[in-house]
């Protein structure tokens, strides 16, 4: 969260020429090696490195797609393109699990999860920023405090309410709290509002508009690039989430994608039917996913990364 | 709440000086609350009220069917003899005392290297954040199979230098290494956020310290690294407070229904045993004091990093 705050600062730094002709006459001074050399070895190494770290980031995408593509007894073989190529796991997996329901049930949450957290957080950043209200900063120093709540604090109650509503079992409680905004997203979003001119507000007040006119239609068009962020991020929580469909879905035919992989580990992995090539490719269909939403989002998601310090 | 009356507003708007930040004052004081209403309902709904009412499950037994009764501080007394609790509590600090100091340098490291790529920069950045999109459940599978001992291929390239890998996922001494290891390839967005912060750090200082001699690894430890101990700072309180709560890849490898062959104790997270404590157990009392605990620990150690952060940390400029 300092970076931003820090470009600012970092801005008007003094005197600058001084510096830069003193560097300037030191090259020469250097001794036996020239610089340039010396660059070049430096860059030679830099980049090999950097290629070698990509290969121990993506090289694992790689492995478990190549595995998927393995029939049964060669899925460990460590070979990068398969001996035998197949695509009968991609077949396989659907009988095997209600791979179908659990991608709808996913989908269905993830939206939902997405459009009422973004709408919701943007409704609450927009009236802490715009107003001025008695006990303003006290309520928002609330929201602040309550990102340090650790879940399990909470996690109990909350599955009491679930089930005193009837909803243990159902898909609402993955994604219904996300109806009453998350502290993240409202203080993102409010950063977002202030960085806006409020005399744009004003003049459309002056000329009739309601508060709702200018909200919905002049400051929310102004924050799509926040908006998308974080829609970008809830997406991604959403998706991946296992702990709530741990606790609240029951029925196989209701899991979600993450659930449902952890459930065919517990069936077909260790201690179960030893089927990994089944495991390889349902977390090929729950990653695919993600993998995709980060290229079509990709400078969103980086972006919003840098400018606030999240750990999505 | 579509279209609130906007002929109200009309008439009082005109007279209004314009304000500088933070919008106009005088609104009926029910507008802004209507907007800030979603949050203001669920704070208390799902927040407060669970808070307060952990605090009070903690002292009573509760299993979900029969009505709560009261214990008094028992709960508390079965938790500090309890060899699970203790186990979880040690297994969570031995975690975090290494993923977290692992993870920063490791980022550390490919944002410098980043920092110096040049146009290729974009490239590698996506590089590194794409592990961080995976699901927990697939990286929690990918543990099981890349760090196998027999087959994995962690050890097959350890075997390339001769290497004799050990069990990652079944010598328990070897368990939260292998998470550890696993969790460094998930630490793109630290890498993402440094980048951001080194990028922030002004050349005239450099060229400043350069001329003054100084080397590279002086150059970053008296220069770079002060600049940006805001920025560690946060990735530290953040990654410490995730660390402590760690569950999912974990629990993904090694709990749930099938994993009855081989021990998992080395594995067992505190937030593992509370989540099996309330809904494998279904002894909500007492995962409720278990809770009240690690919210205790999570501030505690939240306040003592901010008191270190005095001494350590250094914020040019004034408030943040």
């Amino acid at each position: 969260m300092s970076t931003l705050d820090r470009a600012s600062e970092a801005g008007p730094t003094t005197s600058v020429t001084p510096e830069r002709l003193a560097t300037e006459d030191a090259v020469p001074a250097e001794p036996q090696r020239s610089p340039r050399q010396r660059g070049t070895v430096a860059r030679v190494l830099v980049g090999a490195a950097l290629v070698l770290m990509t290969v121990a980031f993506v090289y694992p995408f790689v492995w478990l797609v190549s595995a998927s593509l393995k029939p049964r007894s060669d899925v460990f073989d460590n070979r990068l393109i398969p001996e035998t190529l197949t695509f009968d796991n991609y077949v396989e997996v659907w009988n095997a699990a209600p791979m179908a329901a659990w991608l709808v049930n996913t989908a269905f949450v993830t939206v939902m999860a997405t459009l009422t957290v973004t709408i919701s957080s943007a409704l609450v950043a927009w009236g802490f920023a715009r107003y001025q209200f008695r006990g303003r900063n006290l309520l928002f120093g609330l929201v602040l405090a309550s990102m340090m709540i650790p879940g399990a604090a909470t996690m109990i109650p909350t599955y009491l309410i679930w089930n005193s509503l009837g909803l243990v079992g159902t898909l609402t409680p993955l994604w219904a709290g996300n109806v009453f905004g998350t502290a993240f997203y409202i203080f993102l979003l409010r950063q977002f509002f202030l960085g806006l001119p409020p005399e744009l507000f004003d003049a459309a007040e002056i000329d009739g508009a309601g508060h709702w006119r200018v909200f919905w239609h002049i400051a929310l068009p102004l924050t799509r690039p926040a908006l998308v962020v974080v829609a970008l991020f809830e997406f991604q929580a959403a998706w991946t989430d296992l702990m709530r469909g741990l606790i609240y879905l029951r029925d196989r035919e209701d899991f979600t994608v993450p659930r449902g992989l952890k459930s065919m580990l517990d069936q077909f992995g260790f201690g179960g039917e030893w089927h990994w090539e089944l495991i390889v490719t349902a977390s090929v269909i729950t990653t695919l996913p993600m993998v995709i939403v980060f290229f079509i989002g990709q400078r969103q998601i980086i972006q919003g990364v840098a400018s606030t310090g999240t750990k999505g | 709440m579509s279209l609130a009356a906007p002929a109200s507003t009309g008439t009082a708007a005109p007279a209004r000086p314009p304000r500088r930040r933070g919008g106009s004052g005088r609104h009926r004081a029910w507008i802004p609350l209507l907007f800030i209403s979603p949050w203001l309902v669920g704070f208390l709904v799902f927040m407060a009220y669970p808070v307060v009412y952990t605090g009070y499950l903690s002292l009573t037994d509760y299993d979900v069917i029969n009505d709560p009764t009261f214990l008094g501080l028992d709960n508390y007394r079965e938790l500090v003899s309890d060899e699970k609790v203790m186990l979880a509590l040690r297994n969570t600090f031995v975690y975090t005392l290494m993923s977290v100091p692992a993870q920063l340098v490791f980022s550390l490291v490919l944002a410098l290297l980043l920092q110096r790529a040049g146009r290729a920069a974009g490239f590698f950045r996506t590089a590194f954040f794409l592990p961080k999109m995976t699901p927990p459940v697939a990286v929690g599978v990918l543990l099981l199979m890349l760090l196998n001992g027999q087959s994995g291929l962690l050890n097959e390239l350890l075997g390339w230098f001769g290497i004799n890998g050990p069990n990652w996922t079944t010598d328990p001494d070897w368990v939260k290494p292998g998470l550890v290891v696993t969790s460094l390839w998930t630490v793109g967005s630290s890498v993402i956020i440094l980048l951001a912060a080194l990028q922030q750090v002004p050349d005239e200082l450099l060229d400043a310290a350069r001329v003054d001699g100084a080397s590279w690894w002086r150059r970053l430890w008296h220069v770079v690294l002060p600049i940006i101990s805001p920025t560690i700072y946060f990735i530290v309180v953040v990654d410490t407070i995730a660390s402590l709560q760690s569950f999912t890849e974990a629990y993904t490898a090694f709990f749930g229904a099938g994993n009855t062959t081989y021990s998992n104790d080395a594995a067992l997270f505190y937030a593992i045993y509370l989540f099996q404590q309330a809904f494998e157990f279904l002894h909500m009392g007492y995962a409720s004091a278990m809770a009240v605990l690690l919210f205790a620990i999570v501030m505690v150690v939240t306040a003592v990093q901010v008191m270190l952060s005095r001494r350590y940390v250094h914020y040019t400029g004034g408030a943040r």
